[in-house]
């Protein structure tokens, strides 16, 4: 099992050139759980997520892991205790499963080191958590895009960190390949307590998914909480400027949003009509 | 974490990174075993035949009738440059189309190598000078050259494409300069010309060996170092910071270590074409995707060198300096990768 790690944002301003995409961020990143960021285009997510990580310095404010500011801790001691699987790797052409899984060693080598036994133990647990261990010998190039992007969290996996994030991790995924990656997250924060931290898309497998939910609007933190406190359909109007209604999910008692736009509306359902004429 | 672990896979995976090292070893061994073969086969072989007993003695110093002169002042010079100049190429070309994740991206193809080139032919033709100015100039010019490139492609960070199209522009640039100054020059010398423009190791001196060997000693470890590094970073800058790579101080002692190979072995033997272009792709061919490339290509550049010089010296009617042999195998090379590139939708 993990030990508990305190991450939290204090402060945090990020921006790239000129352009300021989050502003004097505070946030606290609970130890254990599953912490899902959400929020419109460019709101500042994957950069509030890249900064999180170290991948982003601050313009202001600061990001601290155990007491610690991560931009001043060694980088392979962090990428020890931190992992980030980015929205889009880059995969070498040829390269095997099992050598691309075993590049997620690289925090744990020292220079000229060699390849040990501790290493194949990682590499096989995180082949085995993410269920490629078939693909091990196969092209990474040649995958379908649900196998590819396990194969990449068994990178991630490999690094063996007690706090893992992941950029949208579901993009780009069918419905049953997006399930299958967020079982297989819900299932490592289970089974080992891992930190999970992850920006995504989807607002109801966010819900689903999420101990904690995160929403961005503007680079501001508009609310925090459990998905129950931060889903309302207040919350949703004020970040993404849609209308819904909120009900709850039959399957698993969560919130559950169901969009709000100017056609397919049935006939008589005011109650529901009443919030979009009152925009308009 | 890894009590759940079957040891039935562990072991699976184990046999498997074995069975990848052991080929990568017999790859690496075999190309070594070739270009010592090589190497000594050039210091026997030639208009007079010297048999390995003489060329041993040669080495050692021993005095032999006409072996020491032929052997020890004209061969062996020019096999150990050869031996240089071709792993500094192979070695340094890897390097950048692994860190810049393109084939194309290859010091010779994006302006660097002619940059310490065009410097080397200023320095000698225009201002006479000789040794180790000739390499300062070589390294300075190279190293300004790749700035100047990474500085036009910069632009939220460098674009691969960008990079390369505006390197083959500066290249372009830089050869008509090369051939403008020795257009120019009061002593129009066709060797000396070549070599500037194509490269050849006619006439190779041990003065001019020494700064390429020594420069190849001190960067080659530098460069083997950050590998695992390389390695990372071919899977994006991102994923390589999270994997604690500090990619920009990375970057840069990458990019120096490299143009210095460059620079030194084009200041004695001149740019000899397409072979930091080539090698990496051929040592990815036979040792495969998965482990680094950089000594696999440094002794594909060395035996490609030797093997081309020889071939360039006796297998034709003329003797042609070695940049004309491997310019003729790396072109179609070029060719393909664009159109290969073309076919795959744009991205170079």
């Amino acid at each position: 099992m993990t030990t508990a790690h305190s991450l939290a944002a204090e402060a945090l301003t990020l921006g790239y050139g000129d352009r300021v995409v989050v502003e004097s961020l505070d946030l606290v990143v609970p130890a254990g759980e599953i912490t899902v960021i959400v929020g419109p285009n460019a709101c500042g997510k994957s950069t509030l997520l890249r900064s999180l990580s170290r991948l982003l310095t601050p313009r202001a404010g600061r990001v601290v892991l155990d007491g610690k500011e991560v931009h001043r801790m060694p980088a392979k001691q962090l990428a020890r205790t931190l992992g980030l699987l980015p929205q889009s790797p880059v995969a070498p052409e040829g390269i095997t499963v099992l050598d691309l899984v075993g590049r997620g060693r690289h925090p744990h080598q020292k220079l000229f080191s060699r390849w040990n036994s501790e290493d194949d133990v990682a590499v096989a647990a995180a082949l085995e958590a993410t269920r490629t261990t078939d693909l091990a010998d196969r092209a990474v190039d040649e995958l379908s895009g649900g196998q590819r992007q396990r194969v990449w969290i068994a990178m991630a996996l490999a690094q063996q960190t007690d706090l893992l994030f992941l950029d949208e991790p579901t993009t780009f995924l069918d419905a049953a390949h997006q399930i299958e990656v967020l079982d297989l997250l819900t299932d490592l924060n289970h089974s080992r307590g891992t930190t999970i931290v992850m920006v995504l898309h989807d607002l109801n497998l966010a819900a689903r998914y999420a101990d904690h939910l995160i929403a961005i609007a503007d680079g501001r933190l508009h609310t925090a909480g459990t998905p129950a406190e931060v889903l309302t359909e207040e919350s949703v109007r004020a970040v993404f400027g849609l209308d819904s209604r909120i009900i709850e999910d039959p399957v698993s008692g969560r919130p559950l949003m169901l969009p709000i736009g100017r056609h397919h509306i049935r006939p008589g359902s005011h109650e529901w009509h009443h919030v979009n004429d009152g925009q308009s | 974490m890894s009590a759940a672990v079957r040891p039935a896979l562990v072991q699976a995976v184990a046999r498997s990174r074995r069975r990848r090292a052991s080929r990568r070893g017999l790859v690496i061994a075999t190309l070594a075993v070739l270009a010592v073969a090589a190497f000594a086969v050039t210091l026997m072989a030639g208009q007079t035949f010297y048999p390995p007993r003489d060329v041993v003695r040669v080495i050692l110093g021993e005095q032999v009738t006409g072996a020491s002169f032929t052997v020890g002042r004209l061969r062996l010079p020019r096999a150990v440059l050869a031996v240089v100049a071709g792993f500094s190429f192979g070695l340094a070309g890897v390097t950048f189309q692994t860190m810049l994740r393109n084939p194309l991206a290859s010091p010779d193809i994006i302006g660097i190598s002619s940059g310490a080139s065009t410097a080397a032919a200023i320095a000698i033709v225009s201002l006479s000078l000789g040794g180790a100015q000739v390499s300062i100039f070589a390294i300075v010019s190279a190293l300004v050259i790749a700035l100047l490139v990474y500085t036009l492609a910069f632009r939220d960070g460098v674009a691969g494409t960008r990079l390369i199209l505006i390197g083959i522009g500066i290249a372009a640039i830089l050869d008509s300069i090369t051939s403008y100054v020795l257009s120019r020059a009061a002593e129009w010398d066709l060797q000396e010309a070549m070599r500037w423009l194509t490269g050849s190791l006619n006439g190779t001196a041990w003065e001019q060996v020494l700064p390429a060997l020594v420069a190849l000693v001190v960067l080659t470890p530098v460069l083997l170092s950050r590998a695992r590094d390389l390695s990372a970073m071919q899977l994006g800058d991102d994923t390589a910071s999270a994997l604690g790579v500090r990619v920009e101080r990375t970057r840069i002692t990458v990019i120096v270590a490299a143009v210095g190979l460059i620079a030194f072995a084009t200041a004695a033997a001149g740019p000899i074409a397409f072979v930091a272009f080539l090698s990496g792709p051929i040592a990815a061919r036979l040792v495969g995707a998965g482990g680094s490339l950089l000594v696999p290509a440094g002794l594909v550049g060395a035996l490609l060198v030797l093997a081309a010089d020889f071939a360039g010296q006796f297998a034709f009617d003329t003797r042609f300096p070695v940049g004309v042999v491997t310019g003729v195998l790396g072109a179609p090379y070029l060719v393909y990768l664009i159109v290969r590139t073309h076919r795959a939708g744009g991205s170079l």
